[in-house]
């Protein structure tokens, strides 16, 4: 009893600071559980196969599952198809949606409104929803097949064009006023004072389409069928499901080297990507 | 500048973005829906007006309720679920928590990592005999099971995973939330000598309501269009008991070209989600009289 008193009163913190050992333990195993995937794929992917669900510790380490993934498929072409579609993507997306967010934020124009919600339909409906339609689209334009063609439907983002207003219409007038008086033309106006400001939002979006673009399967599998403008999450896909009877630890070691450049930048600018992330996220 | 000047600057401006997003999501969705009157053009066969058709195939077709009842049962788990452990996360890693900066790292890694990539990592936790969860199933002496293979455990297993994937994202959006909400609520708590429980949902909740409307409609979105593991780990199956609508839609559209078919079952998820918009329209509508 006199324990109790003497923590309750002598203690600075209060009630809402005591972590119970019950919430310490629920948050570690739920970081653990949340973390075990990876730490199983890298287990099995470092080891001989023969360990690949034999949990040894004193198993050797290898690096030949990479070797092996990375000769049985052309993965060297799939990362450079994701690298150049993720660039060519996200370079698009910040002219296009610069450009469009500008005219939203600053000019005054018949039907503004009216164009702004039809842009806002597209986060609701997103491009992989209309695959079938899109599709034909592709072909009638002869895209099928190629990285422009997966990544045009992308490059008029919503998202983008939403953030990149929101962040324009906090820039203050003043600003604006003081580049006139020097005789700056509207677009030197964007490029001087507009663009500069929104750096962290552009940071924040950057982030966000190259991990939704890195990452992005249904659309890019339906457009592509050759090696040539295949990114690697198809080509993963392709490679694991093929019934070649492919050694587990070979499939843990590709699948490793497909999320591994977006991995290494989340743990190196973990700081910057969750920023990013949550900036993204308040409106 | 003339007033005319400006307005047609401004038209320029949004041209090109313009050009592009009618073309593949405003008129894409309007072609969907007239086709969706149409037959499925064969060979030298075009397409021709069939009415109603390819609505009454979509009522009669048992995969296609399936799917639906699937993607119903996968939304009603994976929504409540991923939010729930979404703000516990968020709660947790916000406050001083022992290994706060590995916690943090580990529930959001998964946001980072494709969808493709993990569900290949978690077909080998549901192998059977020798996979991880059955190693420790059998170690504790339950009997194995066949995760994907028995049509009453896959749906379930492909829901661990989608909650998985979206909980650590979902806890970012809470966590910018708690990080904007004004200290003075928790010192007054902490005068009162408020609980933990009652802080979370007196205080905290309440205010994170707004979050929680942003997140719930990101959540049914994402609940119909997050399939990319179904193509690794169950390719719908067995016998169709983990088909989603989108996956459906996929495999009618590209495995069987039935065009007409494809496009009717796009504008039933059309019609999901202009219903998820207008829900948000309601919810945020109710939420400003609170201001």
């Amino acid at each position: 009893m006199s324990t109790f008193t003497t923590i309750s009163a002598g203690s600075n913190s209060s009630r809402l600071d005591q972590r119970s050992w019950l919430e310490t333990t629920a948050a570690w195993v739920l970081g653990l559980l949340w973390i075990l995937p990876l730490l199983y794929a890298m287990w099995a992917a470092f080891h001989p196969a023969a360990f690949a669900t034999r949990f040894d510790i004193t198993a050797p380490l290898t690096m030949d599952n990479f070797l092996a993934a990375w000769q049985a498929a052309p993965f060297p072409i799939y990362y450079v198809n994701t690298v150049l579609l993720v660039t060519i993507i996200l370079f698009t997306q910040l002219v296009l949606c610069t450009l469009a967010a500008y005219a939203f934020a600053r000019y005054e124009f018949f039907g503004r409104n009216v164009l702004f919600s039809l842009v806002l339909v597209q986060l609701m409906v997103m491009p992989e929803i209309l695959i079938v339609r899109n599709y034909q689209t592709l072909s009638a334009l002869g895209l099928v097949d190629t990285l422009v063609g997966i990544g045009l439907p992308y490059f008029a983002s919503a998202f983008a064009i939403f953030l990149l207003r929101q962040t324009f219409k906090t820039i203050p007038q003043e600003l604006v006023e003081a580049a006139q008086m020097e005789g700056a033309s509207t677009l030197q106006i964007l490029r001087h004072v507009y663009i500069p400001l929104a750096k962290p939002t552009y940071l924040a979006f950057a982030l966000v389409s190259i991990s939704h673009h890195w990452n992005n399967f249904l659309w890019p599998l339906v457009v592509s069928n050759s090696v040539e403008s295949r990114p690697l999450t198809v080509g993963l896909q392709v490679f694991s499901s093929s019934d070649q009877g492919i050694d587990w630890s070979i499939i843990t070691a590709a699948t490793l080297l497909t999320a591994a450049p977006l991995l290494i930048g989340f743990l190196i600018f973990q700081r910057q990507f969750v920023q990013s992330f949550m900036r993204a996220g308040i409106k | 500048m003339t007033t005319t000047a400006r307005h047609i600057q401004a038209y320029l401006l949004l041209l090109p973005a313009f050009v592009l997003l009618v073309s593949f999501t405003h008129f894409p969705a309007v072609a969907s829906l007239i086709e969706s009157f149409l037959s499925t053009p064969k060979g030298s066969r075009p397409a021709r007006f069939v009415g109603l058709e390819n609505y009454r195939i979509m009522i009669e077709d048992p995969v296609f309720w399936q799917a639906m009842s699937n993607n119903f049962w996968f939304a009603a788990i994976t929504i409540p679920a991923s939010i729930a452990i979404s703000i516990s996360m968020a709660i947790w890693v916000n406050d001083k928590i022992a290994g706060k900066q590995f916690l943090r790292m580990s529930y959001f890694l998964p946001t980072v990592m494709p969808m493709i990539a993990v569900a290949n990592i978690w077909i080998f936790f549901y192998t059977p005999d020798y996979g991880l969860i059955n190693q420790v199933l059998q170690a504790l002496g339950f009997p194995g099971q066949n995760f994907l293979g028995d049509s009453s455990l896959a749906l379930w297993s492909i829901t661990v995973v989608a909650i998985w994937k979206e909980a650590g994202f979902f806890m970012i959006f809470y966590l910018a939330a708690l990080q904007t909400l004004s200290p003075s609520y928790r010192e007054a708590a902490q005068i009162e000598g408020a609980s933990k429980w009652y802080y979370f949902r007196k205080i905290q909740w309440p205010l994170l309501m707004p979050t929680t409307v942003f997140v719930l409609v990101n959540a049914l979105i994402n609940a119909f269009r997050m399939v990319d593991h179904i193509f690794v780990m169950t390719n719908g199956g067995p016998n169709n008991a983990s088909t989603l609508l989108l996956f459906y839609l996929y495999e009618v559209g590209f495995k069987y070209w039935d065009r007409g078919y494809a496009s009717a079952l796009t504008i039933v998820l059309l019609l999901i989600l202009a219903v998820i918009g207008l829900l948000q329209f309601f919810l945020l509508d109710k939420r400003t009289h609170y201001k």
